[in-house]
């Protein structure tokens, strides 16, 4: 049986762990997921992930959520390329700095710029109110220069000269509030740099199908019927208003 | 030189990290970052980290910062066969503690870490109680987050990847600790849950797991130290943006 993979290319971790696949010519069957209409709530994809959440995969009888340990997972049994996750201890430990990092760091912060620009508007009603909005982009920001100046610093990738799961999970996520029409690169010429070596590295077609669906975002959510988004109302209330 | 640990007790994954190299009996110096007083911001643990957060390690000139990258770290160099169930070598079992280790930082870390200070910080900041409605959202963040921990992480398994304990179980108690801290206990009516802290305290030693967590469950001490060194005006900002 082969590989399952539950993901929906609006999810940052569903992309990196589609490209990583993808990268390393592991085979799989891309079981799709539609986030945004509610299918991680259904009863089927209770069976793979209790917690609900994509990605999540499924390897004959073995179900794993979660991004990072999917990755991890994947590298070692597939043997991939070395510099992914080096065996290297000081090496590894520079990349599980990243990978531990980024949940609060970054996750959050493009994860909620995505919603307060682009999704809360359409489902509430309402623009965000400006505080809010200020306290977020402040957030985001201040990511973004740790991840210059600390993660990336003088070095090529997170790890040193070659690219690694930190450079791949950060990639990913930095191209979420892009995916709201926030121009995140501008201005970062160091940032900028890196984005290019990441590209360049993962290789562009397969960069740009991964993030195809969210570059076309604004488009998408203008068009979509805000009824059947109903669903998030309770989740917006909790977590951003 | 031996092992540096940047590290205040006070913190979750500070107590991960304390616990782990002592009950793993990796010798190192305690480096104390007093956090009450505000320590991280000064000059010379900027030098240690700009992230200015703990737990930090230094070993040698390798600085590290995460408590999860230190942990792992820390049971790659020093780890024996014997000690292997910490961060099990096993594809399977690796994967189930990399799976809890991602799964908690937005979960139970930020849940718990979130009614600890609506329970002990921000009345001693603001002055009164966290309005009620907030509290309540907070409480039930945390309490979905114990109740996925328990079916899922748990399930009918002793530890987290099933006979012996890891790196998950440490990590997950330290920070369902923290609001225990504050008076909350959070073990009653959770017979599930009581049951593995048992557990998890019996491996760890009693001794070690007291030691490591008389800090937070003494955190009345905290307005007088808050007071003492003007943390109160710098934490107000800090506490406003937590509403937003």
């Amino acid at each position: 049986m082969a590989l399952e993979m539950y993901l929906d290319l609006f999810s940052q971790p569903c992309r990196s762990v589609y490209i990583f696949a993808k990268k390393n010519n592991i085979s799989f069957d891309f079981m799709k997921v539609s986030l945004l209409e509610g299918e991680q709530y259904g009863e089927e994809f209770g069976k793979i992930n209790m917690i609900r959440k994509a990605p999540a995969i499924r390897d004959g009888d073995f179900c794993l959520a979660e991004s990072i340990a999917i990755m991890k997972y994947l590298a070692e049994k597939y043997q991939t390329s070395d510099h992914w996750y080096p065996a290297d201890l000081q090496k590894r430990a520079r990349v599980n700095e990243y990978l531990s990092w980024q949940h609060m760091g970054i996750r959050m912060h493009g994860s909620k710029m995505f919603w307060l620009r682009l999704l809360i508007p359409k489902i509430m009603g309402v623009e965000v109110p400006k505080d809010k909005m200020d306290g977020a982009l402040e957030d985001l920001e201040g990511s973004l220069k740790l991840i210059e100046e600390k993660f990336i610093g003088d070095k090529p990738f997170i790890a040193g000269e070659q690219i690694s799961l930190a450079d791949l999970v950060a990639i990913v996520e930095i191209m979420q509030p892009i995916g709201s029409g926030l121009d995140v690169f501008e201005g970062r010429l160091k940032l900028s740099a890196w984005r290019d070596r990441v590209q360049a590295e993962i290789g562009k077609e397969l960069f740009d199908e991964a993030h195809q669906g969210i570059l076309a975002s604004q488009e998408m959510v203008k068009n979509m019927d805000s009824s059947k988004l109903q669903i998030f109302k309770p989740k917006i209330l909790r977590l951003f208003l | 030189m031996p092992l540096e640990l940047y590290l205040d007790l006070h913190s979750q994954p500070c107590r991960s990290v304390f616990i782990f190299a002592k009950k793993t009996n990796i010798p190192f110096d305690f480096k104390f970052v007093n956090l009450a007083t505000g320590q991280q911001y000064g000059e010379d643990f900027g030098k240690i980290s700009v992230v200015r957060k703990v737990p930090v390690m230094r070993d040698g000139d390798f600085i590290l910062t995460e408590s999860v990258a230190i942990l792992k770290y820390l049971a790659e160099k020093f780890g024996t066969s014997d000690s292997d169930h910490w961060y099990p070598a096993d594809l399977q079992k690796r994967a189930r503690v990399n799976e809890y280790l991602s799964w908690q930082h937005a979960a139970m870390r930020a849940h718990g870490s979130k009614v600890f200070w609506f329970r002990a910080i921000v009345p001693i900041i603001t002055g009164s109680d966290v309005p009620k409605e907030k509290m309540d959202s907070a409480m039930e963040d945390l309490i979905l987050s114990l109740k996925v921990f328990e079916e899922k992480f748990l399930d009918d398994r002793p530890f987290i990847i099933g006979e012996k304990i890891s790196l998950a179980d440490l990590v997950a108690i330290v920070e369902i600790m923290q609001p225990v801290g504050t008076g909350l206990d959070l073990f009653e009516n959770r017979p599930t849950l009581g049951a593995w802290r048992d557990r998890v305290k019996m491996e760890l030693g009693e001794a070690l797991f007291d030691e490591a967590h008389k800090t937070i469950m003494d955190v009345a001490s905290l307005p007088q130290t808050f007071e003492n060194n003007g943390m109160l005006e710098f934490l107000k900002p800090k506490i406003q943006k937590m509403f937003n």
